[in-house]
């Protein structure tokens, strides 16, 4: 898998708080067994009307715009389904990362299997950004995974949490399958211990 | 070192410690649906790798089906039944147990697995579903996970686990005439938020609980994931231990083996959660939904909020787009709102006692003219269970449509839609935009008070309707 530790790149704001999944890849993007063709689903509702046509006041449809990296969103970003597609359409359309007030739990989950860059920021300098995004949409950020660290528009950095073990699924890719099933005799033993102690856990 | 219930769990089925926040956590029984497990399945084969344990999986037809009164039930829209026939070929490849669209116990996930006695305390289950929160009513730990997760269970029997904080939610007192777990839940999430418990989970503890059937704490623990919870539960007590007894088949000397090791399974006396809340049951009213968010609930006599009355610019412009999207005029009551459909059903309201509490409101009554109320049972048992009890005569005699199970109108991934602009009583768990159809405004309440509102037609205050419920 690739590495990298920087992602660089123009915003593009949408500070709508508990922005849910639903709103994220709606409901009739999810008639797939694959992840094709999940770009196109992405805030559908935000960029269509119900005759299917482009909302002029939308950002998504503001060319000055198409070529953002940086989501800026609000707060409990990516709450309720559990849908993974709605991790998949953000890296489809060419978001690499998303920065918020706070994520979702199992949207964050989600990202990080994905390498989906959540940075989670105080809401003052998310507000600034998206200030200055709406101003001048060539505003652009880099965030240092190495280092952990936003470098700020208005100039200086900003830390962000991540999770030593995120920082790396995030840079170099984890097959996390591949680190678990070494340690199949662990789970071998648990199980039998396990099973033997509580057979009432048993469905088998 | 005292340890709370969700610690006990956690600890009991750590296979190891990954590192500091997060475990190896060993999963007793995974429940996979048609839409969050197809892209898993491919991963497997993709990589050669095989499902682990198929008998500690369960698979359900739940989200695509349509709710058609035909039998057979057929799946006509190409695209689901290509879910459907997808996840039967999965399930068939890796000798999974799978409830098909015609399997008489096929339903909603979260309803047929606790019916099927397959939910027990003390046990982790997980599910590509958000609300399998649901689990921990009877004690168990549950929390829905995402397909790559689905995908590492499959292949593990486990999922590496970011553990997460506790809060207790204490709620004393008696629910009061006219309300139910539902209006607990919604009145929960409205004082708390939407992520007033992201990163918790949350076990309810109080005298509330001491009367509240298995069957109401699952809506509550069900819908506690829309405050954010990765996990709700409570401590398993002898209504938990009923209920297990009423839907297993343990011989007695097992059964008593159990039982031992499930009365332990409490917080102890001294442990300290992250977070407190405390409730006083006997404040409660009915509650219903007046946005576009499970935390934007009032008492149903109350006053719509006026953008204004938040503290934050953020809760005033979420407010501002809401009441735009959903078409209320801010500091009107919400009484008397007229409706076009009600929705009966979802893993969160749609059991029998659900459906009982509808049928004894609309006995003798019907729907109003011009307002489409539909019925949709949460498993194919829930279903024969209302058709044999009279519930399903006094509900079509009513005027509500009778339907199959499924998960239906609640995400309508099938083809029960709200059209732009219908306003709809329901019983579900989410009144996101869009969510039960683009442009359709959703209000969250309980049966009774869906129930009450397909009878007048509007929003109904259910305590002044008369007669029983």
């Amino acid at each position: 898998m690739s590495t990298y530790t920087h992602i660089e790149g123009s915003l593009m704001p949408l500070p709508v708080e508990n922005l849910d999944t639903d709103q994220i890849m709606p409901k009739q993007f999810l008639r797939i067994v694959d992840k094709a063709g999940l770009a196109d689903g992405l805030l559908y509702d935000l960029r269509y009307d119900g005759a299917g046509k482009p909302r002029p006041g939308a950002i998504l449809n503001d060319s000055r715009y198409r070529q953002a990296k940086v989501l800026v969103g609000g707060a409990n970003f990516g709450c309720g389904s559990s849908r993974e597609h709605a991790v998949w359409g953000l890296l489809q359309y060419g978001f690499e990362a998303v920065i918020a007030p706070s994520f979702a739990e199992i949207f964050y989950s989600n990202a990080m299997n994905n390498r989906l860059l959540l940075v989670q920021l105080p809401r003052a300098l998310i507000n600034d950004l998206v200030t200055r995004s709406l101003a001048d949409p060539t505003t652009r950020l880099c965030i240092d995974i190495d280092t952990l660290t936003v470098k700020l528009p208005a100039g200086g950095h900003s830390a962000f949490p991540l999770a030593p073990r995120h920082r790396t699924m995030i840079m170099q890719g984890i097959d996390t399958i591949d680190l678990t099933l070494q340690d199949e005799a662990d789970i071998c033993a648990f199980e039998r211990r396990h099973f033997a102690d509580r057979p009432w856990a048993a469905v088998f | 070192m005292s340890r709370t219930t969700y610690q006990k769990l956690v600890d009991s089925h750590s296979v190891k410690r990954i590192d500091e926040d997060t475990v190896l956590l060993y999963v007793d029984l995974h429940v996979m649906n048609e839409y969050t497990s197809p892209q898993a399945f491919s991963g497997l084969e993709a990589r050669g790798r095989q499902v682990r344990r198929p008998a500690q999986q369960l698979a359900v037809v739940s989200h695509i089906i349509p709710t058609h009164a035909e039998s057979p039930r057929v799946i006509r829209d190409a695209a689901s039944l290509h879910q459907a026939d997808n996840l039967a070929r999965n399930c068939a490849r890796s000798a999974i147990r799978l409830l098909d669209a015609n399997d008489p116990q096929q339903g909603i996930e979260h309803i047929v697995t606790p019916e099927l006695g397959l939910v027990r305390p003390g046990m982790v289950i997980l599910c590509g579903d958000s609300h399998t929160t649901t689990y921990g009513a009877l004690g168990a730990l549950g929390f829905g996970i995402g397909t790559s997760e689905v995908e590492h269970v499959l292949a593990t029997q486990t999922l590496v686990y970011r553990v997460a904080r506790t809060m207790r939610i204490h709620v004393d007192g008696v629910l009061p005439f006219g309300t139910s777990s539902k209006d607990l839940i919604v009145w929960i999430i409205g004082c708390i938020g939407a992520q007033g418990a992201r990163g918790y989970a949350v076990e309810f503890t109080g005298s509330v609980f001491e009367t509240m059937s298995a069957e109401g704490r699952m809506t509550l623990c069900n819908m506690t994931v829309e405050a954010g919870a990765r996990a709700a539960l409570i401590a398993p007590d002898d209504i938990t231990f009923d209920y297990i007894r009423a839907h297993t088949a343990f011989p007695d000397p097992q059964w008593r083996e159990a039982l031992q090791a499930w009365r332990t399974l409490k917080t102890d006396d001294d442990a300290v959660y992250d977070a407190q809340f405390a409730f006083d049951a006997s404040l409660l009213a009915p509650c219903v939904t007046w946005g576009t968010s499970p935390d934007q609930a009032m008492a149903i006599d109350a006053l719509v909020p006026s953008p204004e009355d938040f503290d934050t610019v953020e809760g005033t412009a979420s407010a501002r787009r809401a009441l735009d999207y959903i078409g209320l005029t801010a500091h009107r009551p919400i009484v008397g709102t007229p409706i076009d459909r009600v929705f009966i059903g979802s893993c969160t309201n749609g059991r029998i006692e659900d459906l009982r509490t509808v049928a004894a409101v609309v006995a003798g009554k019907r729907v109003a003219d011009g307002v489409r109320a539909m019925v949709v049972p949460g498993s194919g048992r829930v279903k024969r269970q209302a058709e044999e009890e009279g519930v399903a005569r006094v509900l079509v005699e009513a005027g509500f449509e009778w339907r199959e199970p499924g998960c239906s109108m609640c995400l309508a991934m099938n083809d029960d839609v709200l059209a732009e602009g219908e306003r709809c009583a329901s019983t579900t768990n989410r009144n996101f935009e869009g969510r039960q159809g683009r442009g359709g405004r959703t209000h969250l309440m309980s049966p009774a008070m869906a129930a009450a509102a397909a009878i007048t037609g509007c929003i109904t205050d259910v305590r002044k309707m008369g007669g029983t419920q």
